[in-house]
């Protein structure tokens, strides 16, 4: 439903945006991921037609953004970075006055006011002036202004910022329910939020992507992947690495923790061990030498381990 | 045109929200009341006319007008707002003509408001009313105009202050280029048809038309253009903005 194609900005000699292509389909919630300054607003604000590209082509339900941007609008919702809002308006005259304007009026207005008030908790807040919300109330009522009708794309700039844990999580579970029938982009620099809430996540740096696959994939690029961590006593920290380290299947060993009696060390593998046959090994090593095994885990690799590596950290904060 | 009039609206609504709308009204009347009687000595003159009326209007107006549309465009860039009402499937023209027509809507009834004045005229004497007419429209006019060009300062800027001054300083221009003090001093250092070209590109000179009772259609192509330029200037500042 949205078609990314080479799509750059650059604003004087800064290129924000450089050369990125993506596509989402329906059902999909897409994570678009990258530290400040990445280039997530810029590139949400060129597909919801609020900047145009200085190269490259943005298609919204077929239609491209720059030549049929009243079209391709209609098909959006749009929650913009920190949730801009009329302050002098009561909620739900600010959601009916977003409903007229997308051309829902009397009847079909009241409902679609009804309906998003319903799925974003607002009802309490129903005839506050926006000015006093509190900051969650604000955020949710920028939700309820991007789904006021019913789009079936939504496209989010870090919907979850300045919410607290439980905000958080409500704003999470409201994507995953809507994603299965929209097509959904969200940015954040959350990283747990791509595992809870996506089917496929971007990373962008420095206004390139630098990857792109679901979580899993994307976790199983981490170097961490597939590592066994192995917690014993009984023995000390030198014997523990040369020992797993002769392990034919084991590529590296390090220790991660030496606090006696016990040994904390993580075992690499040399190859995708597909059938844990470095687990077994290392269970071996363990009982011919007597060491008493707390814990061994095997690991699935982490976002931030992949997110460190691949992105710079000297990208320079807005 | 529907989505215009839903903007209008809004914008209309923000005005009556805030006390600012009546402490406006009272101010406009208080304002237009003073220069009239005190000033303007409208009974000692003994006239049937509301010459001393609207004769104050360009320099009321000056302070009055951009205080009404200062906020128009600076306010939706300070709450960022612009973002949200850019990315509605409504067009960029729309959005300005909507917010224009809302702060002149309001204007006109700051105007029609006075009414009692005519009222007054008509009892105490036998006025022209053609001539009335026709000021009452230059009025409406003139204050298009000016509200066309806080349109374009609230455009460049985030600060209202700053939209209020640049737009009372350009509104300035264009009264002085054409008042007579200010022209007399030129006059002598200047070619001649440059002292008329740009005294007729004032709106002293063009309003004087309506209070003299006449419509004139050159009075009325030039507040179209000080009404259309300004707008067209709006939307090249708001697209360069997003460049
Ligand atoms: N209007 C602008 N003018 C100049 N530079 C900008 C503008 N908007 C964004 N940038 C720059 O582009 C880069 C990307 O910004 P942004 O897209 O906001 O990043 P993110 O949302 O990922 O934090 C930043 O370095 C920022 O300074
Ligand atoms: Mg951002």
């Amino acid at each position: 439903m949205i078609q990314v194609e080479n799509l750059t900005k650059a604003f004087g000699p800064k290129v924000a945006v450089d050369d990125v292509s993506f596509s989402v389909q329906r059902g999909e919630i897409l994570g678009f991921l990258g530290p400040n300054g990445a280039g997530k607003s810029t590139t949400m604000r060129m597909i919801t037609g609020y900047i145009p590209p200085t190269a490259g082509v943005v298609k919204v339900g077929g239609n491209d953004v720059t030549e049929k941007p009243i079209e391709a609008k209609r098909l959006m919702g749009y929650l913009p970075e920190s949730a801009p809002l009329y302050t002098d308006m009561t909620v739900e005259g600010f959601l009916g006055f977003c409903a007229e304007v997308r051309g829902i009026r009397d009847a079909d207005k009241s409902k679609a006011i009804d309906r998003a008030i319903d799925m974003c908790f607002l009802k309490s807040v129903r005839h506050q002036s926006v000015d006093t919300l509190s900051k969650g109330y604000r955020h949710r009522t920028g939700f309820a202004q991007a789904i006021i009708h019913d789009p079936d794309i939504l496209v989010m700039d870090e919907p979850t910022d300045g919410l607290d844990p439980n905000q958080k999580q409500e704003v999470r579970s409201l994507i995953r329910r809507m994603g299965q029938s929209k097509a959904i982009i969200f940015s954040t620099h959350i990283l747990e939020e791509v595992e809870a809430a996506c089917t496929r996540a971007i990373i962008i740096d420095q206004g390139k992507v630098v990857a792109n696959g679901t979580p899993n994939e994307l976790k199983a690029k981490s170097e961490l992947a597939n590592s066994y961590t192995v917690s014993v006593s009984g023995t000390e920290a030198a014997s523990v690495r040369d020992k797993l380290g002769s392990v034919i299947q084991s590529s590296k060993v390090t220790i991660v923790n030496d606090k006696p009696p016990t040994v904390v060390a993580r075992v690499f593998p040399k190859s995708a061990d597909g059938e844990g046959e470095l687990g077994r090994a290392i269970f071996d090593i363990a009982s011919q030498n007597n060491w008493k095994v707390s814990e061994i885990k095997k690991e699935e690799g982490r976002m931030d381990d992949i997110f460190r590596n691949i992105t710079l950290p000297d990208t320079q904060a807005q | 045109m529907k989505s215009i009039w839903t903007i209008t609206k809004r914008e209309l609504a923000g005005y009556f929200n805030s006390p600012v709308a009546y402490v406006f009204l009272v101010i406009f009347l208080l304002m237009t009341g003073a220069f009239t009687f005190l000033i303007g000595q409208f009974m000692d003159r003994n006239q049937a006319t509301l010459q001393a009326f609207f004769m104050w209007h360009p320099w009321i107006y000056l302070f009055l007008v951009p205080a009404v549309g200062m906020r128009l465009w600076s306010e939706e860039r300070r709450l960022g707002t612009m973002e949200l009402l850019l990315t509605m499937p409504i067009s960029l023209w729309h959005c300005i003509i909507g917010k224009f027509l809302a702060s002149w809507l309001f204007l006109t009834l700051a105007l029609v408001m006075t009414f009692p004045i005519w009222i007054t005229v008509n009892y105490l004497g036998d006025p022209d009313n053609t001539v009335i007419v026709a000021s009452y429209i230059g009025s409406f006019f003139l204050a298009g105009a000016y509200l066309s060009i806080t349109s374009m300062t609230s455009a460049f800027t985030r600060n209202q202050v700053i939209s209020f001054i640049l737009s009372v300083v350009i509104c300035l221009f264009l009264v002085l280029c054409g008042w007579p003090p200010v022209t007399d001093v030129v006059e002598p250092l200047a070619p001649r048809w440059i002292v008329e070209f740009v005294a007729a590109s004032s709106v002293m000179t063009n309003v004087e038309q309506f209070n003299n009772g006449q419509i004139d259609s050159r009075a009325v192509i030039y507040f179209l253009s000080v009404i259309g330029f300004p707008l067209f200037a709006t939307s090249v500042i708001i697209r360069g903005l997003r460049a």
